[in-house]
């Protein structure tokens, strides 16, 4: 391998997890963590069995349950069978299998997406896979990470390897800085308003620049986790101090020795001067509002001080088409103010804005505030560790005393298959990542934004901007690691 | 496993609409079976049916009468983008569709829909607005994998571009599973050079 070629972060960490490459075949990929759930494993271990195979690394695969779990009382019973049977399913095969679980009532148990960064399992330079499309979070740590279906999670299980072609790169460069109310979910809400919801199809992001350098791990996180919702494969931000601090001590940390020599390899996949990119786009942070979505796409969204677009300006008669029927679905009229529209339910949680800052940002504007009559506010922790951290920081009391549910841990309204869900014709406001049509429940309509204006509109009711709220210059503190 | 991928005939069927999620191809609440069968119930399920699971009226264009027996989509842009679920190809196959011609694919999607003997084909756009007009009378299209044609009833021959493994792999009806088993050699060399990162097995405090 020659090492003069300058080379960004995505192709050090390809190039190092090469197992072979055969001509005309993929590359056989090697995978250092594989994340399990219940959801898009059952049919894998079935194909297992019924070829005989074993699982090839147990010590590089995790699993919990998090999808289809309740987030109500946990010493109640799951109320829909079908549910209960895939959570248990999925404790069967990690016994059988030997994979460790951190199913429901582990002190561990969360959003696989978040508890893999918790336990420090997620470090810089790995590759991680899941058969989950959001596994592109884990990319905020400099680790090339990617949804994956069953049938690869079926051949991970059995070899620890994936087919890949080698995807094109993007660099993705946010300049400037954030004014106070605007944050990481903002900005990547932003990105896929311009480049649309397939305009990272084939690509790994990287994400640069002095915005992104500014943020913290979580806020990363947030970032990356949406990475897919413009098509990407993946999305990386460069290992750094911030980085590093955030994995130290983390129970699967190195320690020691270990600890100095994976620093010393970490520090060496920042993406070299003078390598390129396939594509690259420039934005300017500080020109950013806080988004808000407005149709059935992460792709349609506008600043909260802008009006609905309207379809006769559209050029493309597939995009006019596409937007009269999504305005249809959301019973939004072209030209309508975003501002001061009503909404039924505030959800707060899930893989990209479920960890401990959001909820911290969320607490802060839900403080000595109440959620608006007639709306029904839900707080659902991203794993359980966030969980009780909240609880031991009083978070949680700031939420239950403002009127707001405060749950258990798990994918929750995210994706509607647990019981949480909006009844037809419901509005949400929510800090989740889709807002395709019938995602929060069918009939649903979903309106997408980061946890500081799903809060400011809790309290007022309708789509409200948190810039406007006192005391919001001081939620630019509230970012933690 | 799938059987061979052989050259077929069929009519059209057309969702013009672009990005249509893997939510839409199969709700997720739905996403709760433990195995592949059964899933061609749920294929478009929220846009074929109504409050108290009664078919819309008009019927969803999948239902219509005429389209019974069609073994070809033909899609908007970005068909399949969203979540990685492998339920969204079940559910074309577990329906009958066993090809799909759109301007463009989601990354995850196209390599699920290629496991499960689902051929999604790339074509242009002078070509894709051909289909969809065609997909209005009962035209027949033929998909030749082998010579990576699709046969126009004008007896236009367009070709189409295939990853030659997939094309391989789809050809024979093996699986990518079997190619990686029969090179653990590598796989353990590259692993002995490679030591673990993490353990998942060392208990968390």
């Amino acid at each position: 391998m020659t090492e003069t070629a300058p080379r960004t972060l995505f192709e050090k960490i390809w190039d190092d997890h090469v197992v072979a490459e055969e001509p005309g075949a993929p590359a056989i990929l090697g995978i250092d963590l594989h994340l399990v759930h219940e959801v898009t494993s059952p049919q894998a271990f079935s194909g297992l069995r019924r070829r005989g195979l074993r699982v090839r690394r147990p010590g590089q695969t995790v699993a919990t349950a998090d999808h289809s779990v309740p987030t109500h009382d946990r010493s109640l019973p799951f109320l829909d069978p079908m549910a209960a049977a895939q959570v248990r399913q999925l404790d069967e095969n990690c016994a059988e299998f030997g994979i460790p679980l951190h199913g429901i009532g582990s002190p561990h148990q969360g959003i696989v997406h978040v508890i893999g960064p918790e336990l420090g399992l997620t470090q810089p330079g790995m590759t991680i896979v899941c058969g989950d499309s959001h596994t592109s979070t884990h990319g905020a740590f400099g680790a090339l990470a990617f949804g994956i279906g069953t049938s690869e999670v079926e051949m991970v299980l059995a070899t620890q390897c994936v087919l890949q072609r080698r995807p094109r790169t993007y660099e993705v460069r946010v300049d400037g800085r954030l004014a106070a109310g605007v944050s990481a979910k903002d900005i990547i809400l932003a990105l896929i308003a311009r480049i649309g919801v397939g305009g990272g199809t084939g690509h790994v992001f990287e994400y640069a620049g002095e915005a992104i350098r500014g943020l913290t791990m979580e806020q990363r996180m947030t970032i990356c986790n949406m990475s897919i919702e413009a098509g990407a494969r993946a999305g990386l931000i460069a290992p750094d101090d911030t980085t590093f601090e955030y994995v130290h001590g983390r129970t699967q940390a190195p320690r020691g020795r270990d600890w100095d020599a994976a620093i010393e390899r970490w520090r060496t996949l920042p993406t070299d001067d003078g390598a390129t990119y396939d594509a690259s786009i420039v934005i300017d942070a500080s020109s950013l509002e806080p988004m808000v979505t407005y149709g059935t796409n992460p792709g349609m969204g506008v600043p909260i001080s802008a009006k609905v677009p309207a379809p006769a300006d559209m050029a493309d008669p597939g995009r006019r088409r596409a937007l009269e029927r999504a305005l249809e679905y959301m019973d939004l009229r072209p030209g309508e103010p975003i501002l001061g529209r009503s909404v039924d339910v505030v959800f707060v949680g899930s893989c990209t804005n479920g960890r401990i800052s959001d909820l911290r940002l969320a607490a802060a504007v839900m403080k000595g505030r109440h959620v608006a009559d007639g709306v029904r506010m839900m707080v659902v922790p991203g794993s359980d560790e966030v969980k009780r951290e909240a609880e031991r920081e009083g978070l949680a009391d700031i939420f239950r005393d403002a009127g707001a549910e405060w749950r258990e841990a798990g994918c929750s309204m995210c994706i509607a298959m647990n019981g949480d869900q909006l009844t037809p014709g419901q509005y949400a406001i929510s800090t989740s990542n889709r807002n395709f049509e019938g995602r929060q429940g069918a009939g649903g309509r979903t309106f997408l934004a980061s946890p500081l204006t799903a809060a400011a509109s809790a309290i007022a009711g309708v789509i409200s901007d948190p810039r406007r709220l006192d005391g919001i210059e001081a939620t630019s503190q509230l970012g933690g690691r | 496993m799938n059987g061979p991928f052989t050259s077929f005939t069929s009519g059209l069927i057309a969702m013009p609409a672009e990005n249509v999620d893997t939510d839409q191809i199969v709700p997720a609440r739905f996403l709760k079976v433990t195995d592949k069968a059964g899933l061609s119930e749920a294929l478009f399920h929220d846009w074929r049916f109504g409050a108290g699971g009664r078919p819309v009226d008009p019927a969803f264009v999948i239902d219509r009468p005429e389209m019974a027996g069609r073994r070809i989509l033909v899609a908007g842009a970005n068909f399949g983008t969203g979540s990685s679920r492998e339920h969204a190809a079940w559910a074309l196959v577990s329906w009958g569709i066993r090809a799909i011609l759109s301007p463009s694919f989601a990354d995850i999607f196209r390599s699920n829909a290629l496991k499960n003997g689902l051929l999604p084909i790339v074509v242009g756009p002078e070509v894709h607005e051909r289909l969809l007009g065609l997909a209005e009378t009962d035209a027949e299209v033929a998909v030749d994998l082998e010579a990576q044609l699709i046969h126009l009833p004008s007896d236009e021959d367009v070709p189409f571009e295939v990853d030659p493994f997939a094309r391989a792999m789809l050809l024979a009806g093996t699986d990518e599973l079997g190619y990686l088993l029969a090179r653990e050699p590598a796989i353990a060399a590259w692993e002995a050079g490679h030591p673990p990162r993490v353990d998942t097995r060392a208990s968390p405090a």
